[in-house]
Parts: C-alpha cells; structure tokens; sequence
C-alpha cells in the first residue's frame, strides 16, 4: 500500500508520461492487495477495484462480453471518465484448458474487447492499452470449472500517466 | 528375432520404424519379419557394450562414465537392452586383440560395441568399435572421437549416435541440446527461467534470470540462438538471445503490437512470429538480421504457432478461422491455406519433422490432451499420448522422437518434460531439477 502511494507521488512530482508503474503489480489481476486509497474514497482506485469492478469474465473460448461483463465497464468507462488522471493496462487471461500460444492469442482478444467497449463508451483510447498473460497468471489454481471461469477473465488495471509505450 | 546377423536386425529395426508410416508398412509387407511389427512388439536388441579400456590408469574413472553414457543412451532410445557385463565370457582386454564371436553368442549378444579411453593433457579420444556377432564382422569402421576433457559426454553421445546409426539406419540423436523453461514458486504466481541442457539433463545452464516471464524458446541449429517470448517490457516481445554471450535484443519493432510464438526458418535466416494488434493475431516473418516484417496472413481469427517444413518452402500453423483450432498448410511466403486437421477435437502447436514425413501436434478433446502425429497432408493420424494436459512437441533430431510438457492438474499441479517414439511406446520422463515446459530440441551438434 505505501509502495503503490509512493509510486503515485514519484509520477506526479515528477510528470512521468510514460510511468508504467500499476496498482497491482504485472499480471496480478489479483483483488483486494495493491489497490492504491481508501474504498469509500470513490476517485481511488481501491474503490475502482473493489466497487466498480476491475474484471468481467468469460465463457469458454469466448471474448465476446456477457451483460454482466457490458454493466461492469459501462461502470469502469464512467469511473475513468471521472477520474481523467488514471490510465488502464487491460490484462486479457485464459483458463489452462489450452495450448500456451492459443491461449495467448485468446487473452489478446479477450483484453482488445474490453478496451473496445470502454471507447465505445467514450474513454480515450490513447488512455488504454492491452496485454495478454494467456494461462500464464491464473487467480485459482484448482482444475475444475469453477476456477477456470475465474481464470477467463478480462482486469483493467489502473496506473498514471501514460498507458505505457 | 534370435539368431540374426546384425545386419537383418538392422533391417528388423528399419522395418520397424518404417511401420511407423503407414505407406512405408505397405512396401514392407513382403519382408518375413512382417508379423512381428505389426504386433508392434519390438524386442530391445540385446547388444554387449564392453566396459572401455583406458590407455593409463588416470582415464579409468572417465572411461567408466563414458560407458555409462553410451549405455544409458541405447538403452534409452528403447531399442537396445545392454547385456550386464557379469554375464560376459570373455572380457574385453585389448581394444586391437580379435574377438571371440563364440562367446558372444554364447550369451546371445547381436552387437558388441568395444572402446577405448585416451587423456592427453585436456585432450580425450574415444575410440570405438562396432561388432556383428552373427555375420562375424565388424560392423563399419572403427571410429574416434576427441575434444576437450569438459566434452566427454558428448564424446560418449557420439559414439552412441554411430552405434544406433550403423544398426538402425536411421541418424542418432543423442549429441543434442535442449532448450526449456524451468519453472519455480506456486502455480498463480510461477517464476520461468530459460535453460538449456543435453538432451539427457546433462549440462544445465540458466540463460535468463528470474522475475522475468518467458515462453516458449526455440534453439538454433548450431544451438547458439534462442528466440523466445519475454516479458520484460511488461508485454509480450519476441527476443534473441546468444547463448554464449547471454546478451539479448527485440527483433522487430511492431507499434501496437504484442508478439509470440518465434521460430525460426530451418536456415536460420528468419524469424516466423504471430502478431497481435487490436485483438487479433496474425503471421509474419522477418529476416533474423532486421528489416521489416513481412504478414503472411490477414485474417480476423487467431493465427499462431507457426513451423517451417524442412526445405522451407511450405509453413504448418494453428488458426481458429473455422471456428474452432485446425492446424492449416500454407507456402512460407503466405497465400492460400489448406486445413489438414479433420479429426474431433482442437488441435494446435503443430512442428513439422525434421525429416519432413509428419506434423507433430497437440490435440485436446473431451477434457484430454493428447500429442499426436500426422502427414502433411492430414493423414494417418495418430495419438501418442493422453493425459490431464500434454502440449508443446518437439522433434528429436532424427524425426524418431517427440519431446513435450505434461502438466499435472490441481492447486499443486507442475510441468514436466516427456518424451515418447512415434510408435507411442518408449513413453519417459526427461530428468529435470524440477518443473520444466517448452522444451524445444536441437539439431544434432557438429
């Protein structure tokens, strides 16, 4: 939590356009550690992550978004509208029901339609960026069905400055 | 199979692997030995390998683990069963005195394989000698081998490379390397190292350093490049890695790009890689030296895993244009594709055989993965392998041999490396220092 403040403040003081420096850590995708601020504070990305949502899921080889998945980033799109100051690195994830390539493949369509839907809804695209970790960072690690659907997820983690290079 | 010279076992053997393709089968069915291959019960050849002999005391230890080596490696390919030297009648006592065929026979030895061990200063020769016991003559010329004292083992893999050439007809491919990612720490949150070893286990050496994801490694022919995925922008980048020096560089330069999956052309001169822009994936490649890259295809569907035909003119890969992951044929310049995989199921990570015969692949069908193998042209289909999760083949040297990982499943669930023949038997795990994915097979070394 300091750390993530701490970055905050090194990017601000310094202006950093391009610090890629995320709440979450690379490939976290993680809930509730990282987020920076308070969740009852809504500009914070704590309350982005644990109110708003960060992650809509999938269906198997799927990525196209369910009406749960297009609720939570008409949310996500209102929040980053709000709060102009954040940009998002939108992490694409699959289950481990796939070869390692496919796989990264499908986290990268996964993440391109969350970041299509999030301009749609009027989020600059310039404040976006994707990158798929296919099955390589699962959040759970059981091989059953109820962790793969976990796992098929789309995380819009938020970070300053720029969306990266 | 008793009772023959070595010669008709080197036929038996040939027959044997030549079943392994069905066309190569038919041809075959004249021969008597017929039956028994399309049993598919192959008896290892049973062979003596006399302990080798050493020109001074100091090289007795060395000439010790040389043997070894050349035993583990027959005994290894599941063709061979080593006679165990205390059945011996007559002990090999000078590397030049004649050979006593009776006694070998006498213990129903096939092949007789003497050596000898010699150290000057850093300088080691093996030499070696290969016998058919029934025909009563040796088996080729006797051959030797030097190098430095740190290469003894690939000494030893040379000589049992020749061995298994000689009888067989087939090349070896035990003088090999493999590159891989060793794997470290819990399942959500594992730590990849790129590594390169013998294709044995020997000789582990790390060639990244930890904390920075990396996938899938690719090894050149002369085994002193490794292409790769890294991490270590924060997204995917194909990279090069020297593995003398271990310094790196990106390769290409794609704006808004994500990309994977690199192999290289069978000449070394270009890169094959998937590129993912706007959510979707697609083949390019480019000159290994730099230059623009070239897009094979232009497609919205998911383009990967790309692998060259042996003579480069022709480029197997995954694409899910159907709907679902086929495995599709096309020239190495791009153009039309032609779906050879029809079975059920999805398939992916095809790598075409050095010998050009057959496409290894991954399929995974009703909650199994399997490794399996085809033609070119789709046909003759067969699985390898079935378990939780099998994936990313790799082909021996020869074409005889598929190397890939096998995960286990669960909370603790970790990768391996395996390998199997293309008959499907032989069926091992690789020894690694612990969990290890991706391995990809060198040519033989020079």
């Amino acid at each position: 939590m300091t750390r993530s403040l701490l970055i905050v403040a090194c990017c601000a003081i310094l202006g950093l356009g391009a610090c890629t420096d995320r709440f979450g850590g690379p490939g976290s995708g993680a809930g509730g550690a990282g987020a920076a601020g308070s969740a009852s504070d809504p500009s914070s990305p704590a309350y982005f992550q644990q109110s708003v949502g960060d992650r809509v899921l999938f269906a198997v080889d799927e990525s196209s978004l369910n009406a749960a998945a297009r609720a939570t980033l008409t949310e996500q799109a209102r929040w980053l509208q709000a709060n102009r100051a954040f940009t998002a690195v939108i992490e694409g994830h699959a289950d481990e029901q796939g070869t390692r390539e496919y796989n990264l493949a499908l986290g990268a369509r996964r993440a391109s339609s969350v970041q299509e839907f999030l301009v749609s809804q009027g989020v600059a695209a310039s404040r976006l960026r994707t990158v798929t970790y296919g099955k390589e960072r699962p959040i759970e690690v059981c091989s059953t069905e109820g962790c793969y659907a976990q796992n098929r997820r789309a995380v819009t983690v938020l970070a300053t400055g720029g969306a990266g290079a | 199979m008793t009772r023959l010279p070595v010669a008709a076992l080197a036929a038996v053997l040939a027959l044997a692997l030549s079943a392994l393709i069905p066309a190569a089968t038919a041809q075959a069915q004249s021969g008597p030995l017929r039956i028994e291959i399309t049993e598919g019960v192959i008896e290892p050849l049973p062979i003596a390998i006399a302990p080798f002999l050493t020109e001074g005391s100091a090289a007795s230890a060395l000439a010790q683990d040389i043997t070894a080596v050349i035993r583990a490696d027959l005994e290894g390919s599941g063709l061979f069963r080593a006679i165990p030297e205390r059945a011996f009648i007559s002990p090999i006592t000078s590397f030049d005195s004649p050979v006593q065929y009776a006694d070998w026979k006498a213990i129903n030895a096939q092949g007789l394989v003497t050596g000898s061990v010699g150290v000057s200063g850093d300088r080691i020769t093996v030499s070696f000698r290969l016998f058919d016991i029934f025909a009563e003559a040796p088996l080729g010329d006797g051959l030797q081998f030097s190098g430095t004292g740190a290469t003894w083992r690939r000494l030893a893999h040379k000589v049992a490379d020749q061995v298994y050439a000689r009888i067989t007809g087939e090349g070896g491919y035990f003088d090999s390397r493999v590159v891989f990612v060793a794997e470290t720490g819990p399942k959500d949150a594992r730590d990849k190292r790129l590594a390169v070893m013998d294709y044995d286990g020997a000789n582990l050496s790390y060639l990244t350093d930890p904390g920075t994801l990396v996938l899938a490694p690719r090894i050149s022919a002369d085994g002193g490049q490794v292409l790769y995925t890294s991490y270590a922008s924060g997204f995917p980048r194909i990279m090069l890695l020297d593995t003398a020096s271990l310094r790196t560089r990106t390769l290409e330069n794609l704006p808004d790009s994500m990309t994977f999956s690199p192999r290289f052309s069978p000449d070394g001169r270009t890169v094959l890689f998937s590129s993912s822009r706007g959510g979707n994936t697609d083949l390019y490649s480019m000159a290994i030296d730099g230059g623009a890259p070239a897009r094979l295809t232009e497609a919205p569907s998911i383009e990967t895993a790309p692998s060259h035909a042996p003579d480069g003119r022709q480029i197997v890969f995954e694409s899910d244009r159907s709907g679902s992951p086929q495995l599709y044929v096309m020239p190495a310049s791009g153009g039309e594709a032609r779906r050879i995989s029809f079975g059920p199921g999805r398939y992916g990570t095809p790598v075409w055989s050095p010998r050009g015969d057959l496409i290894a692949f991954t399929k995974q069908n009703q909650g199994r993965f399997h490794i399996g193998v085809m033609r070119p042209d789709g046909s003759g289909e067969r699985l390898l392998t079935a378990s939780f999760l099998d994936e990313s083949p790799t082909w021996s040297p020869n074409g005889r041999v598929v190397m890939f990982t096998r995960e286990t499943a669960g909370a603790g669930g970790a990768p391996g490396l395996w390998s199997v023949d293309i008959t499907g038997r032989n069926l091992k795990r690789v020894p690694t220092p612990g969990p290890a994915s991706d391995p990809a097979w060198s040519p033989l070394l020079d």
